[in-house]
């Protein structure tokens, strides 16, 4: 067995601005739950921390195969971190197959530090042995920095099954590297396991220990990530519990849904907590009965939530086109995954944006807003609730697989009574007002709820007047789309431009939307730091779109938009001009403001690198 | 009845409702349709109970008797195909001050929305579900459906359909958590009304089958049904739905059922020798009821909401 470098005594610590670390390991040997701890000792002394969740399609994988590779990434900083950043620079494999699946991603580079479970070399089956030394090998070849760690030896000194607490052993190890406070480690790891038997916490503690000692005593690799003072109070959470905690910010009472990639994990969160708060997780017997049941629940005086992801969406659309018709509020959360199809059902995608925007037959107008932080999963729930009872329309909350599992502190919201629904109002009807009472302008209209005396109407998803008497008459329908229409015009009244990050006129602007936000302004920040005119705009508000977009386009020689979803590469066999399919948000914008927007994307199921758009910046400027 | 309670006769409520208090716009079914009656029945019903026409919705999908909304002065909702189940459970989860009705038909429930109803059959909802089986597409002009008898000649199958056909009442009494099956016919007045008021009496999923006519393109089927009298059977319990003996009087048939028994009643349920069983075929009265769960937490105030989020959020701070 090869022996890791014994840590000289003096070995001092590296004082470096940011780490990426990932810990890849096979399905439920825990590394995510060892990230995860270590992203939150880290948040918790003051480090920016942004996680990124590996996760195989399949509950447990054949072990040791490159696609079931599950595990983490953490990068973590001095300062606020926004996005998952290039390669890692430290790596923890539980075995030699798993860190292939990453090596696909361009996850690794020249000089990363891999740490090595060492217990493959001397394994009983030839080979297991042999693919682990050719392996080793390989790695070494591409410049990878392999130590080779006994941790299984090492965890069984204190456990008889090591793949339950292995994880514990390695973050312990890490929390040494990284110079984590001790105490704090066993604080989280109290936290993870409190749920479970003292004996399971002793041990887990007992594991977290040998692992800083282990580290300390044969390891040469200490870093520092000094912390920046701040007095903000902060919270840490992912992406799918920002939105859960948004549901109750919202005073949101009826969450309808259906299991799904990788949405789940929000209801999972209500459904243990939204009891306590004064409402119920209802679990549906499929997609289509989960929106129809919020909006039985919309109808009925508490305007509802329902959440899920592409396949899902395809299925409620009937029923999406039926809240826009008749004017129920409603919630709906996309959190979107890899398309068509069931497609990446664990990974990252932007594929729904025109599903969400244009996929009802005929025309149904809807309010679409896409989250672009953790913090924005929270806020948005509770701004999609107002707007859709303001507005009595279906409104879209877009997240995605990288934002659902991700983990980054924010500043604490304080909560005010305003965000909170307000009790089903049963005071009676005014007498004389119809129950589409449109205003002619703003298309807006109060709603009767049942149980208001004199409110009575039938709601129909057929073409309807002021009364909701069924009307075949064609003025009616001309005036009535008409009046749906103007709610987005209404609502874009309101808004502000958006802010343009960087120069307010150049050379290059790029345009996004959703969770690339940090990448792309990371990307731009550099290149501006290379002298490069570029800017960038990212979008909230996808219906209605933000004012002004033509006119700050105009101010660019060029609009780039850059989104995670597919588009034709210009230069490909028998595309041209005009057969070339762009990117989503590029289409759009293309439309709206007969700008010639270029797009740039890709359907990797990965968050965008900020390297790889950095260079993109560098080609489209001709900076070498 | 006329607005007393019999038990308090001193209390005369605000308002009496009448019929036309029940009444909205002139259905525009075909003459001779059964749906005709049903809606009938079901205004005096609620005249009967001196239901608020505030507090009560009717629930309906798609399809000829899916209408019915439109011809009730209550709070409506005709909603999609298939899908009338989900928006009534997402409506009465809720609220258990709302009075729920469900209009379906066989198209509707059976073929587009089997999955939802199976599965509100499950959930127990306390609401009066009619299933209005002609056994036919009206609407969309003659097709077969899935109660079609087989041979069923319609423009989907010009020579006779070939599957036979899906007995909702075997359905339904297939399902975990079944409380309340009942059927009755479109053209016995009495019955239907009895069969109505006792399905609203229920507290749970009370499904009653229709057995109903189609003028139109179910002619054959209209003079089986109105003079075949020896294929009807009056279900008899004192327990059950009771006629009084004028009503009774309409049946050359009855049997003896006990309606606790799902067995006897899965095997009324089979039609053998063409024989149509109507009255009460099964109740529990104890099945558990999924709206008494969403129910169960109701009334939170800003505040109180505002304490779990400000705990969930303490829970995250770093």
């Amino acid at each position: 067995m090869t022996t890791p470098a014994v840590k000289s005594q003096n070995t001092k610590a590296k004082i470096i601005g940011e780490h990426i670390l990932e810990i890849v390991s096979d399905s439920g040997e825990g590394a995510q739950k060892c990230g995860q701890s270590f992203a939150s000792i880290s948040a918790k002394m003051g480090n920016g921390v942004w996680t990124v969740e590996i996760i195989p399609a399949e509950i447990q994988p054949p072990a040791r195969t490159r696609e079931g590779a599950s595990g983490i990434r953490v990068r973590v900083g001095s300062k606020k971190i926004t996005n998952m950043g290039n390669e890692a620079d430290l790596l923890v494999a539980f075995n030699e197959q798993v860190p292939y699946s990453r090596i696909v991603q361009n996850a690794y580079r020249e000089g990363t530090v891999m740490l090595l479970e060492s217990k493959w070399a001397t394994h009983s089956s030839e080979e297991v042995k042999e693919k682990y030394a050719s392996a080793v090998e390989d790695f070494k070849r591409q410049g990878i920095d392999v130590r080779e760690i006994p941790m299984e030896v090492e965890c069984l000194k204190l456990v008889k099954n090591p793949r339950k607490g292995k994880n514990m052993w390695v973050l312990g190890m890490l929390s040494h590297v990284y110079q984590r406070d001790l105490s704090r480690a066993e604080e989280q790891v109290r936290y993870v396991f409190k749920k479970k038997k003292d004996e399971v916490i002793e041990a887990n503690l007992g594991l977290l220990r040998a692992g800083y000692q282990w580290a300390s005593d044969h390891l040469d690799l200490i870093y520092e990530i000094p912390v920046l003072p701040t007095e903000e109070k902060l919270v840490v959470m992912n992406g799918n519990e920002a939105i859960g905690m948004g549901v109750l910010a919202a005073g949101i009472e009826v969450v309808s849904m259906y299991p799904i990639t990788p949405a789940t994990s929000a209801s999972h969160y209500l459904a243990d907590v939204l009891d306590r708060a004064g409402g119920v997780v209802h679990q549906a017997e499929d997609e289509i009965a989960a929106i129809g049941f919020a909006i039985g629940a919309s109808y009925a005086g508490k305007t509802a939530i329902t959440i899920t992801s592409g396949p899902g969406i395809a299925l409620k659309t009937e029923f999406i086109g039926l809240a826009a018709m008749a004017e129920v509020p409603l919630v709906i959360v996309d959190v979107q995954r890899g398309g068509p199809s069931t497609g990446l059902p664990t990974k990252v995608e932007q594929g729904d944006l025109l599903a969400v925007l244009y996929g009802q037959p005929g025309d149904s107008p809807k309010v679409v807003l896409a989250a672009s932080t953790i913090e924005e999963c929270f806020q948005f729930i509770v701004l999609a609730r107002k707007l859709a009872e303001t507005f009595r329309i279906p409104v879209f909350v877009l997240t995605d697989a990288n934002l659902a599992t991700g983990q980054q502190p924010f500043p604490r919201p304080k909560a005010e009574k305003d965000w909170f629904s307000p009790p089903i109002d049963q005071s009676p009807w005014k007498e004389g007002v119809k129950p589409f009472d449109w205003n002619m302008e703003t298309g807006l209209s109060r709603r009767p709820i049942p149980g208001q005396a004199g409110g009575i109407y039938t709601l129909t998803g057929l073409a309807h007047d002021e009364n909701g008497i069924v009307s075949y008459n064609p003025d009616n329908n001309q005036k009535t789309s008409e009046l749906r229409s103007k709610k987005l015009a209404t609502i874009k009244k309101t808004l502000n431009p958006p802010v343009i990050h960087g120069e307010e006129s150049g050379d290059l602007l790029i345009v996004s939307w959703g969770s690339t936000l940090g990448a792309i302004e990371e990307a731009v920040d550099q290149a501006i730091a290379l002298d490069a005119k570029v800017s960038t705009l990212h979008l909230r508000f996808l219906s209605p779109m933000e004012p002004g977009l033509k006119e700050i386009f105009k101010r660019f020689k060029k609009v780039l938009a850059i989104e995670i979803n597919y588009s034709d590469d210009a230069k490909a066999p028998y595309v041209d001009e005009e057969n070339r399919r762009y990117s989503q948000l590029a289409w759009i914008l293309r439309a709206q403001t007969l700008v010639d927007i270029d797009s740039f994307s890709n359907v990797k199921g990965q968050p965008l690198q900020p390297k790889i758009i950095l260079a993109k910046i560098k080609e489209e400027l001709n900076i070498k | 009845m006329f607005g007393l309670k019999l038990d308090m006769a001193c209390e005369i409520p605000d308002k009496y409702y009448s019929l036309e208090d029940y009444e909205k716009a002139e259905p525009r079914w075909c003459p001779g349709c059964g749906d005709h009656s049903v809606l009938t029945n079901i205004q005096k019903l609620c005249r009967e109970k001196q239901l608020d026409p505030a507090k009560t919705v009717f629930v309906s999908g798609i399809g000829c008797s899916s209408r019915f909304p439109h011809y009730m002065k209550t709070y409506g909702f005709h909603g999609l195909h298939g899908r009338a189940f989900p928006v009534a459970s997402g409506i009465k989860f809720r609220r258990p001050d709302l009075d729920v009705f469900v209009i379906t038909g066989d198209g509707d429930c059976c073929s587009i929305g089997a999955g939802a109803w199976v599965h509100a059959i499950r959930y127990n909802i306390n609401m009066t579900v009619m299933l209005f089986n002609n056994e036919i597409y009206g609407l969309t002009k003659n097709q077969t459906s899935p109660t079609s008898r087989v041979g069923t000649k319609s423009n989907t199958s010009p020579r006779g359909s070939i599957l036979p056909p899906i007995n909702p009442l075997q359905t339904t009494l297939g399902v975990a958590n079944v409380s309340f099956v009942a059927q009755t016919v479109d053209w016995n007045p009495a019955h239907l009304y009895a069969t109505l008021n006792a399905a609203h009496e229920h507290k749970g999923f009370s499904f009653v089958h229709i057995v109903q006519r189609c003028p139109v393109f179910q002619p054959d089927l209209v003079d089986e049904f109105t003079s075949g009298k020896d294929a009807f059977h009056l279900i008899k319990n004192e327990n059950g739905i009771v006629l009084d003996e004028k009503a009774e009087k309409t049946f050359k048939n009855s049997v003896e059922h006990d309606h606790t028994d799902i067995n006897a009643a899965r095997h009324l349920a089979e039609h053998e020798n063409g024989k149509f069983y109507l009255g009460l075929l099964y109740q529990n009265k104890e099945a558990q009821c999924y709206d008494d769960y969403g129910a169960h937490n109701l009334g939170f105030t800003a505040e109180q909401k505002m304490s779990v989020l400000n705990e969930e959020l303490d829970k995250r701070a770093i």
